[in-house]
């Protein structure tokens, strides 16, 4: 129990830490890098209490694609001139920063007030249908009602994803001018007649070929 | 304090997500770290189904934070997209800068 608070204690003061620095790093690549190590000590903290499976989809969805891709977008993009302006400016008057500190302060008591004062009925945990059991793994039980109970939702989630593939696609896709390129369509149709032509070379004078 | 409880995750879910809504309304450099604002909020939604799932004993909790991570991939991409197209057009990405819509 005592090792249970140690490792909690370190992993949720770890992704505390890295998530304000998030949000207050100058540099844009810095904040992806403590997303990075915030998505981490949370999967740690997952695989801590017995969710394995999410704990390492985590890894390799957040860490290995999302915050990937974050970094290669930061890194395409002119970002790097921008660091200097950190939520002060000359133009704008940054008046919506205080409404926003007491937005998030009412927010987050909002939530603890909810923590402190929440129980749940005793039968509660009776009625569900999907109990976790200790006998199967969390990987196999997860897998038993996911591709059963809710089989249409995870082809729903499919066709998000299938969808968000399409509209990223045709969002960043631009033609350019001047970038040769084949035409199957024009070499398919080419035919004997205008692929070869005879010339009448006259001695001593060459020939003359377009293009 | 040695017993680690579902409120513990629950108030670690609430610092998360406060923390993210903070740096939405602070943030005045690029729309990225808005973006990665929003994946620490989706984290801490996360965080919160998956103590609830392990508490309870009901294993759908998991189930609704393995959807909550597709959407929020798809989310991540259709968002970037979105922000590489703007540069291109714009050239910049500053926040205070982007308002065609005058809004």
């Amino acid at each position: 129990m005592v090792a249970h608070a140690i490792f909690f204690y370190v992993f949720s003061i770890i992704a505390v830490i890295s998530a304000i620095m998030v949000t207050v790093s100058k540099n844009t690549v810095h904040s992806v890098f403590f997303l990075i190590l915030d998505f981490i000590s949370i999967s740690c903290l997952f695989i801590m209490i017995g969710a394995e499976f999410l704990g390492m989809i985590m890894l390799i969805v957040y860490v290995g694609a999302v915050a990937v891709l974050f970094l290669f977008v930061v890194m395409m993009l002119n970002v790097a001139q921008q660091k200097n302006k950190w939520f002060n400016s000359e133009t704008t008057s940054s008046a919506h920063i205080p409404v926003g500190l007491i937005i998030s302060t009412i927010i987050f008591f909002e939530l603890i007030i909810v923590v402190g004062g929440w129980k749940y009925k005793p039968e509660l945990s009776d009625q569900n249908t999907t109990k976790i059991s200790n006998e199967i793994s969390n990987t196999h039980s997860l897998g038993q009602i996911l591709y059963t109970d809710y089989i249409h939702i995870f082809q729903i989630s499919g066709m998000i994803l299938l969808i968000a593939m399409i509209g990223a696609i045709v969002l960043t896709f631009r033609q350019r001018d001047g970038v040769k390129t084949q035409s199957y369509l024009k070499q398919i149709s080419r035919e004997r007649s205008e692929g070869i032509e005879v010339l009448e070379v006259p001695s001593n004078k060459g020939v003359k070929i377009d293009d | 304090m040695t017993e680690i409880g579902l409120g513990h995750y629950l108030t670690l879910g609430a610092v998360i997500f406060s923390i993210g809504v903070i740096g939405i309304f602070l943030n005045r450099k690029n729309i990225i770290v808005i973006l990665m604002s929003i994946e620490l909020i989706l984290l801490a939604v996360n965080i919160n189904l998956v103590s609830f799932s392990i508490y309870l004993g009901d294993l759908t909790g998991q189930v609704f934070t393995l959807f909550i991570l597709t959407v929020a991939a798809a989310e991540a991409a259709i968002g970037l997209a979105i922000i590489v197209v703007y540069y291109r057009n714009a050239g910049t990405i500053r926040v205070e800068e982007i308002d065609k819509l005058k809004g």
